[in-house]
């Protein structure tokens, strides 16, 4: 008897220790102030998307991470602290992000994460650094023509961790909604008829439409999505400085570079970009 | 936590409901499905032989996520139009029944030869030699192997997650993206799943010990 609750106390005591050790790792890396830790170390990691065509997409050939999000990632770090500055791009998904940038895997987020009210609470953002807004993609010759055709026994076929799908909810309330990890699975979902649409923001959309000339972008844009670059809650004074290289790289032209790099050449993009 | 589960308890029932059925719906097809294979694997007949073989080498060395993908994007472009949850059902169903397969053919493998010769020499049939006196010593043998089969099955269920299936892990993942409270939101959900596993694992510890005080062949 005796010997079964020294156990019992030995058992707690580890699972106390052990939360204390995670406890303590938790809040080490992310709450350090980035500023001075990446001015030390001369080296900043940011988290991009890495299945997302246009944004962040791993290239096969290079295999590296390219896209708008890590240019702009590379531009603004380079504002802040030097040319010299090492920049690290970690891939993540909707789904990890959160969690990289609070344990302090990554120093900032930019992984087309749209500015809401709810998300505010738990992340600092940016200014916007992308003006996109959510659109439909159908096969061409569908029936669906806006997101007004979405209307009972209609299924739409959405990303999940991102905010569009309650987008859809509010804008059709009548459609099913299927949620699927990402980009690519859910443009084979569509293809395969598991929904009648599919939808994302547009920017993500076009970049899927332009590999597939049977799947077209109809009806426009139905919300606005504004990006915003995320950040550790407590990380004001980081916050500050994105905000001021972000507007320096408006105003020295490298931004619009950037975006006519990516965007230029795609047809119909009805220039969601306004910063 | 307790945020997580009072603000979302809706959807979290309705995931554990999806996630109870799946499971359940799979639990019965692969012991059905495995039995059968196991007894291909041992048969006389060669052609069985060869057949149970190559579907159990198949579908036991291929991940999970593999075979449920391909129900749900290959199968509706061309058999069938199929949903998520019938897909990652029947993707889970074969997937386990591989294993069963082998676990009951190891089961049946380890019933005294002697069992079978004695029970042909008194005038059975192979059939009834197998189904009378062999499968039931065998299945006291399979039971916690088994057991560990069927809990790896419900935990497994959360590949639903990749199809829109709406189980547990879908509603998780969902409520993670509308919150960004990910550790709280996945520490719930592995309670729940605790909640729905443990109950199973004390079950078939049971039924273990109470089949183990009975002789083997009443």
């Amino acid at each position: 008897m005796r010997r079964k609750k020294n156990k019992l106390i030995a058992l707690a005591l580890t699972l106390m220790g052990m939360m204390v050790l995670l406890a303590g790792c938790g809040d080490d890396l992310a709450s350090q102030d980035v500023l001075k830790r990446v001015k030390a170390s001369n080296e900043i990691s940011w988290g991009v998307k890495s299945d997302t065509r246009l944004f962040g997409l791993m290239s096969i050939r290079t295999g590296k991470v390219e896209g708008f999000d890590v240019d702009i990632a590379t531009a603004v770090s380079k504002e802040i602290f030097g040319d010299q500055v090492e920049v690290n791009i970690v891939p993540v998904t909707s789904n990890t992000r959160m969690s990289l940038l609070k344990n302090g895997n990554v120093d900032a987020l930019a992984s087309t994460l749209t500015i809401t009210p709810e998300r505010k609470k738990e992340v600092l953002f940016s200014d916007v650094y992308f003006n996109a807004g959510q659109a439909l993609m159908v096969k061409k010759g569908s029936k669906i023509k806006s997101v007004k055709d979405l209307t009972k026994g209609t299924k739409v076929i959405g990303l999940q961790g991102s905010n569009s799908v309650d987008n859809v909810k509010k804008a059709a309330p009548e459609a099913k909604i299927l949620q699927l990890p990402d980009a690519a699975q859910a443009f084979a979902a569509l293809k395969s008829g598991q929904g009648d649409a599919m939808t994302s923001d547009n920017a993500i959309l076009y970049g899927l439409a332009a590999d597939d000339s049977d799947y077209e972008i109809v009806g426009g844009t139905f919300t606005k999505e504004p990006y915003g670059l995320g950040i550790n809650l407590g990380q004001e004074k980081f916050q500050k400085a994105v905000d001021q290289a972000l507007k320096a790289i408006e105003t020295d032209g490298t931004y619009a570079k950037i975006v006519k790099k990516w965007f230029g050449k795609i047809d119909g993009f009805d220039g969601g970009v306004v910063k | 936590m307790i945020t997580i589960l009072t603000d979302h308890w809706a959807d979290l029932v309705s995931g554990v409901r999806i996630t109870l059925s799946a499971s359940l719906l799979a639990l019965l097809g692969s012991l059905i499905i495995g039995v059968i294979f196991a007894l291909f694997v041992i048969s006389p007949l060669k052609p069985l032989r060869v057949l149970g073989n190559i579907y159990i080498e198949i579908f036991r060395n291929i991940p999970l996520l593999v075979v449920a993908l391909f129900f749900y994007i290959v199968i509706p472009q061309f058999v069938v139009q199929i949903d998520g949850f019938t897909a990652g059902t029947i993707g889970l169903t074969i997937y386990t029944s591989a294993f069963i397969a082998e676990t009951v053919r190891a089961g049946i493998e380890s019933v005294d030869i002697g069992q079978m010769e004695a029970a042909r020499s008194n005038g059975m049939t192979y059939l009834q030699a197998m189904t009378y006196i062999v499968l039931p010593q065998a299945i006291k043998i399979v039971i916690p192997p088994l057991g560990n089969q069927f809990v790896n099955l419900v935990k497994n269920s959360s590949v639903l997650a990749f199809l829109a299936g709406f189980d547990l892990m879908y509603q998780a993942n969902l409520i993670v993206s509308s919150t960004l409270k990910t550790t709280d939101t996945y520490l719930a959900v592995g309670l729940l799943y605790l909640l729905m596993t443990m109950p199973l694992s004390y079950l078939m510890r049971y039924l273990e010990k109470r089949w183990a005080k009975q002789p083997a062949n009443d």
